[in-house]
């Protein structure tokens, strides 16, 4: 009898341990589809104040009615051995219309270096109407042992940018690519 | 926290002995024992790194220590108290009082329980290990990335971040363990009878303290093995060069994050209206209204974790979610807190150290919660975050919340677990040194905070002086004053006044039914609930 019991105990148990091993599993599961979803959702709303990372296309109209203020930063992250920065530190566009501004980087070192740039917008929910046409950031870039170079960058403000959105900080940091 | 085998090796003899038995046992109270004791022993460890801090701190300027090391320390007393000194201490509590309290011969899963505890010395080694190797020339001393290991600081440290990873890794399967071996137990080892509507709200809080580690350790050991993989073999998860985001790894962290500040009180939560309900003599009030305040906050504690992170850049309207779902958690806690109060209301009181340890958590934990409020506020938050007035809250919800409930509980079950009374009045010398040095130590960081002093800096700015002066002081008392717990704890292990099985004139509940201590096998004829 008692023996009985304790082996449908014993089975119940396992049962149980299994399911919850189940939700364990799901967890973990769970975690890592954050990071598409996170991606996902990031993309969709802007935001992490991720821009395009590919060309876009031309806009034709502008709305003359409004200014746009664009202010750049720049960073250079460790273990990158330039120097970097904006060649101004703000602009003023109307939405729609196109911008080029200029960015120098100059390699310190005295080998050849590849950097990428990451550039972020804030605030973030301005990123999905900040279009870049022409960008350093689109691929790395390499530098020789103390080369300097100076990258354009082609840009405009959809027009359709919330009204309440005057100023916007575009930041770029650069990466050194080999680990 | 006792060393009760020795009582037991006279009284019974089915089962072995020796050093071979602790590394082998699968008694519930043994276990929890084991739990307790490496608990207190942590709690030392992890106070001891935090007096070079406050040391450190005493004055303004850098004295003591480079700067590298202040980090190291401040990471590793976080990681230290929390995951070693009050997860072991409520899961030693778990081992011990729910099989006695639903009347249940063992836990479900003898076996598991075992491993469960011996990953934790495992963890506790790899956390300390890097400092010691530090000593010798090998690396650079453990994490100095403080507890929360964001990205991508933690991307960049040393040596001492795997050694976390993998402490968090060991950690993570041992409280997962743990936890399925309480709901396996609650489910299904309850005595005839006991419904779950009729289970000690000790039960109750553990058990959905259980489930929320099973539903979240998962995830905080999925971003630390993306935090590996970023260091070592060449991933982007938190990488913004490889298109990854560190902003990232602060969700996965805070989703266990927040839930974990949770999993270590609701435990001390369900014990307290114990002690409350037996020195008021009076029952529990609102014994229903409590079950579902628990498992509302439980599952509020989920979707609220972005509240660590408000001034990281976010749109307002997820501001605004963050920041209400975070206030709303306040509203079952306040259920809480209302059926604390009734229940000592005019009840016929007696202040035995265990119910001074509980009023004194009441006021106290209470200054935290309403504190917590303040930060959950958006506007308020960008001038708070990652200041002092962060520090000082969650002391007072997790120092005072944790570890003095924590300590309520010790006073109130050492009795039962040993059998001998302990020194009434050394234990309410302890309270009251501890409660004093307590706000000497952290009120001041309320001040300070509020004034603009970043937290996680080893150096600050001479307006600061004065209060962090008292601030040092307070906690070098607070330290000292833990000495008279641990000879309490020796000193009634081995002896004293014989305690009676009751204990307390107005306890209630099965695990006063038993003998103090209790036998070996705890119920070997299950008790039957009416
Ligand atoms: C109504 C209750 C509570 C509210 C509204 C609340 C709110 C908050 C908020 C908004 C923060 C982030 C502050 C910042 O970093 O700027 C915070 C930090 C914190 N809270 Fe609470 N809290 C509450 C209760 C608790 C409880 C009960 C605990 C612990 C058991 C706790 C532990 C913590 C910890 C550990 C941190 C800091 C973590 C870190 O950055 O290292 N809080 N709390
Ligand atoms: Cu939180």
């Amino acid at each position: 009898m008692e023996t009985l019991k304790q082996k449908s105990l014993n089975k119940k148990n396992k049962k149980l341990v299994l399911k919850l091993m189940g939700l364990v599993l799901g967890s973990i599961i769970f975690a890592f589809s954050l990071v598409p979803l996170y991606n996902l959702i990031c993309n969709v709303t802007g935001l992490n104040g991720k821009t395009n990372s590919v060309a876009d296309q031309t806009s034709l109209k502008i709305d003359a009615s409004r200014w746009i203020k664009v202010e750049f930063t720049s960073t250079v992250m460790p273990g990158l051995g330039w120097n970097f920065y904006p060649n101004q530190s703000s602009v003023k566009v109307h939405p729609g219309e196109i911008m080029v501004v200029t960015f120098t980087a100059k390699n310190i070192t005295n080998e050849v270096v590849a950097g990428q740039a990451i550039p972020s917008l804030s605030p973030g929910q301005a990123s999905p109407y900040f279009k870049k046409i022409e960008c350093f950031c689109f691929q790395r870039q390499e530098l020789k042992a103390g080369e300097t170079k100076t990258f354009p960058m082609r840009f405009y403000v959809s027009t359709d940018v919330p009204q309440d959105i005057k100023t916007v900080t575009l930041s770029y940091a650069f990466y050194n690519t080999v680990k | 926290m006792s060393t009760k085998a020795a009582i037991h090796h006279d009284e019974h003899h089915d089962h072995p002995k020796g050093m071979k038995h602790w590394f082998t046992t699968t008694n519930h109270k043994d276990i929890g024992t084991m739990y307790l004791i490496f608990s207190l022993i942590m709690f030392f460890v992890g106070g001891i790194m935090i007096l070079g801090v406050r040391a450190e701190l005493f004055q303004p300027g850098l004295q003591l220590m480079k700067p590298e090391f202040y980090n190291q320390l401040i990471g590793s007393h976080a990681l230290i108290m929390i995951f070693a000194a009050l997860m072991p201490a409520a899961t030693g509590f778990a081992n011990w009082m729910i099989p006695l309290q639903i009347g249940a011969p063992d836990m479900a899963l003898p076996r598991i329980n075992n491993w469960g505890f011996w990953l934790l010395p495992v963890a506790a080694t790899l956390l300390i290990l890097p400092f010691i190797l530090a000593l010798f020339g090998v690396g650079d001393g453990g994490a100095a990335t403080g507890w929360t290991l964001y990205a991508p600081l933690s991307v960049q440290g040393g040596m001492g971040v795997d050694f976390a990873i993998f402490a968090i890794h060991i950690l993570g399967v041992s409280s997962v363990l743990g936890s399925i071996n309480v709901i396996v137990t609650i489910f299904n080892m309850r005595a005839p009878g006991m419904t779950l509507m009729k289970m000690p709200l000790f039960a109750w809080g553990w058990l959905i303290t259980a489930f929320l580690l099973v539903a979240t350790i998962p995830v905080l050991a999925g971003a630390v093995t993306m935090l590996l993989t970023d260091r070592h073999f060449g991933t982007h998860f938190f990488d913004a060069a490889g298109g990854g985001d560190p902003i990232l790894f602060q969700h996965l962290f805070w989703f266990f994050g927040h839930p974990e500040v949770y999993i270590l009180l609701l435990p001390v939560w369900g014990f307290m209206p114990q002690i409350l309900q037996t020195f008021s003599r009076k029952p529990i009030f609102g014994y229903k209204a409590q079950v579902f305040s628990l498992i509302a906050i439980g599952i509020l504690s989920l979707v609220v974790w972005a509240h660590h992170f408000l001034t990281a850049g976010m749109p307002v309207p997820a501001l605004l979610y963050f920041m209400y779902s975070t206030m709303s958690i306040s509203l079952p806690l306040a259920v809480l807190f209302f059926c604390w109060i009734a229940n000592i209301w005019k009840g016929a009181l007696t202040f035995e150290t265990p119910m001074l340890f509980a009023i004194g958590w009441i006021i106290l934990f209470g200054i935290g919660g309403l504190t917590g409020l303040v930060l959950a506020d958006v506007a308020a938050d960008a001038q708070y975050h990652h200041s002092y007035f962060v520090v000082a809250h969650f002391h007072y919800t997790l120092f005072v919340g944790g570890i003095m409930g924590i300590m309520a509980g010790v006073y109130y079950w050492l009795p039962k677990m040993t059998g001998h009374m302990y020194n009434e009045k050394l234990g309410k010398l302890h309270f009251w040194l501890t409660a004093i040095s307590f706000n000497l130590t952290f009120l001041p960081q309320f001040f300070v905070g509020l004034a603009g002093m970043p937290r996680r800096i080893p150096d600050y700015a001479l307006q600061f002086a004065e209060f962090n002066a008292i601030s040092s002081v307070g906690a070098f008392i607070l330290g000292l004053s833990q000495l008279l717990f641990l000879y309490n704890i020796i000193a009634c292990a081995r002896g004293g006044k014989k305690a009676t099985d009751k204990v307390w004139e107005g306890a209630e509940g099965l695990e006063w039914t038993l003998s103090s201590p209790p036998p070996y096998h705890s119920f070997s004829k299950q008790p039957t609930i009416k």
